[in-house]
């Protein structure tokens, strides 16, 4: 199936460089499994979420300060006085929050389906690191603008590498370029946060790379056999993409016009001051959960290796989930339990709001406890005793079952 | 499980209550600019600019505010710039490198009680008057809580610690406040004659900083109801192209 543009002039350039036939193979005629559901939808909706952040971002920058005594005022520069600022910092401020949104639904869509397993394990790999390279630059952007819990948030973060045995004090001074969360640390965060989208975006093509290798997993979560089973990306997927994309849009702009600082922390619009502790620091509600697990375990060495840990492990998910069947639809205890995980994040993420005291010190903890118990002892167990429901022949079979006579029609 | 899944959603999507665990409940009042189509409410405005400037202006800054900026509630540019005139700003240097004072222009901003946070401390019994540009969006409870502040001042309770040169206040955390109570009735003779009660004042002032902590609320829900419209239109369309488009591959 070469591809031979109709243009004279694409046709030169094709010669040459054939950048047309490969958007052609990857996006207009690239086979994607036919059945494939809503949730696939949050894999496109990532890389637009990932580009407005960028687009944003970059203007952002360009009135930004990134100096400790200029921050926060910089920042009400933006809102006040540079034309339509305000809505540019309101889409990067909940564009950050819409991206995590999107992201952990792609990633518990992975989960349900079983779009890690063989051969996509270097696929499943490569989303990961997106997900920490994400939470650093998310963490990175919300010391900007140098608020309390800005300032907060940076010295308790950055504080958690002084629990590295010998070298942690040393690393951590490293970190921050002094002795306290100051100046250099604004100004190396302002640069990694300008830097890191674009690494984003590199291994968003590697991971698009390796998708397109084995291509899109599918609700029924067999492989596609031949031309029956799949459809040409454009028009259908294209135009799928678009029916959810319009309502990612809907969401996004209800909250950045109608609720745009429901995700901040009120204390953030006060300047950073280094002498006065806020009573609550909490950081963003996507990394509540992360932030319970970090509390859940008293001594600071370990917290903070559950708290990588916790994403760390799911690099060994292809092989602790030991059912050779892909989607969940055919595994009749998975299915079940898959949503137990899906609440001990809730659960965690609640506990990650409030202070650590009374129900939700036992609470975080056996949310904690069962997060790993789930990943590392009840996916290996299910799938070695789970009696998977038998699979359909292809995935044509139960698309056209549904029409009945209509598998007469190929 | 579809319900379950929901509610987990709500759990991690709806905004936790982060560090309002501090301080008594501020009862809500309702203000003009709330709600989709809320509008500030322009006259209020100048009123609270008023009470500002004859009252809460001793202490309290404004730095995020310009005179030119007074042009958006309402005032006339010959009012503002007559405003900015009855300041006297250090301008300079000249052309012989010496500073002088002129009177205060449209590009000034407004004027600062205090030249330093130490002087702003010496003068105020060692408190610091925060500046107010954001209070309405630093505290919880916005507008709200600066109503309720502002009428909340009453006699301590039998047996409260009331610390030397502090303030019993129902709405404060902790209820202890170095500002003494800025309202009395009266206090400021509104121009629109409106009589001038502490509830009135501080309704008025409340407003005030309201526009001041964001200036631009208009335009964004002018405009959000815009965008929101279109996108409602545009997400249709794409619905129904893939209906259109998908109705062939089924």
């Amino acid at each position: 199936m070469s591809y031979t543009p109709g243009n004279p002039v694409t046709r030169w350039i094709e010669y040459r460089l054939p950048i047309f036939g490969f958007v052609h193979h990857q996006l207009v005629d690239y086979p994607t499994p036919r059945n494939l559901n809503y949730w696939w939808n949050f894999g496109s909706l990532a890389g637009i979420a990932l580009v407005i952040q960028i687009a944003t971002g970059v203007v952002l920058a360009m009135h930004y300060s990134a100096d400790s005594n200029l921050a926060f005022d910089s920042i009400q520069q933006i809102m006040r006085n540079v034309n339509y600022g305000w809505l540019l910092r309101y889409i990067h401020l909940n564009g950050s929050s819409m991206f995590f949104a999107v992201v952990y639904i792609h990633i518990f869509r992975g989960l349900y389906y079983g779009s890690y397993k063989t051969p996509r394990e270097l696929l499943w790999w490569l989303g990961l690191i997106i997900l920490l390279l994400m939470m650093a630059t998310a963490f990175m952007g919300y010391v900007l603008p140098w608020g309390q819990l800005s300032y907060w948030a940076a010295t308790v973060i950055t504080n958690l590498f002084t629990a590295i045995p010998l070298v942690g004090d040393a690393i951590t001074q490293w970190l921050w370029g002094g002795f306290v969360v100051g100046d250099p640390t604004l100004k190396r965060f302002f640069s990694l946060h300008y830097l890191l989208p674009f690494v984003i975006v590199g291994v968003v093509f590697v991971h698009l790379w390796a998708l397109h290798v084995h291509k899109s997993n599918n609700p029924l979560g067999i492989d596609t056999k031949g031309p029956k089973d799949t459809l040409p990306f454009h028009p259908y997927y294209t135009v799928k993409d678009l029916a959810g994309l319009g309502v990612f849009l809907l969401i996004f702009a209800a909250i950045v016009f109608f609720a745009p600082e429901a995700l901040v922390a009120t204390i953030n619009n006060e300047p950073a001051n280094p002498l006065l502790t806020p009573p609550h620091i909490v950081p963003e509600w996507y990394f509540l959960a992360f932030y319970a697990i970090l509390r859940a375990i008293p001594n600071k060495l370990l917290g903070v290796m559950a708290m990588f840990g916790s994403i760390l492990i799911l690099f060994a998910l292809p092989w602790l989930d030991t059912s050779p069947v892909r989607s969940a639809k055919f595994r009749p205890i998975y299915k079940q339990v898959f949503w137990l995980l899906v609440i001990d994040a809730a659960v965690l993420t609640w506990v990650g709001a409030n202070p650590p005291m009374g129900k939700f010190v036992l609470i975080g903890r056996l949310a904690t406890a069962y997060y790993f118990l789930h990943l590392v002892v009840l996916m290996p167990l299910i799938g070695w005793f789970e009696r998977p429901r038998p699979l359909p022949e292809s995935i044509t079979t139960p698309v056209l079952k549904e029409g009945a006579a209509a598998g007469g029609a190929s | 499980m579809k319900r379950l899944m929901l509610a987990a959603a709500l759990a991690i999507l709806v905004p936790t209550a982060a560090g309002a665990a501090e301080g008594p409940a501020i009862p809500a009042h309702g203000w003009p600019s709330d709600g989709l189509f809320g509008r500030f409410d322009k006259t209020a405005l100048q009123r609270g600019f008023q009470v500002y400037e004859q009252v809460c202006s001793a202490c309290h800054s404004l730095k995020y505010i310009y005179f030119r900026n007074l042009t958006e509630i309402g005032l006339s540019t010959d009012q503002a710039k007559a405003i900015a005139a009855e300041d006297e700003v250090e301008d300079g240097p000249d052309d012989q490198g010496e500073m002088f004072t002129r009177p205060g222009k449209l590009s000034d901003p407004l004027p600062r009680p205090f030249p330093n946070p130490q002087a702003a401390r010496a003068a105020n019994n060692g408190a610091l008057p925060p500046d107010l540009s954001l209070i309405t969006v630093a505290r919880e409870g916005g507008a709200d809580y600066v109503y309720a502040l502002l009428t909340g001042f009453e006699e301590p309770p039998e047996g409260f610690a009331l610390g030397d040169g502090m303030n019993y206040n129902r709405y404060f955390p902790g209820h202890q406040i170095a500002m003494p109570p800025p309202l009395f009735p009266d206090a400021v003779t509104y121009t629109d004659g409106t009589p001038a009660t502490v509830e009135q004042m501080a309704a008025d002032v409340a407003q005030f900083l309201n526009w001041t902590a964001e200036p631009r609320l208009e335009d964004r829900k002018r405009i959000g109801i815009k965008t929101f419209l279109f996108l409602l239109v545009l997400a249709g369309l794409f619905f129904a192209c893939k209906r259109k488009v998908w109705a062939k591959a089924h």
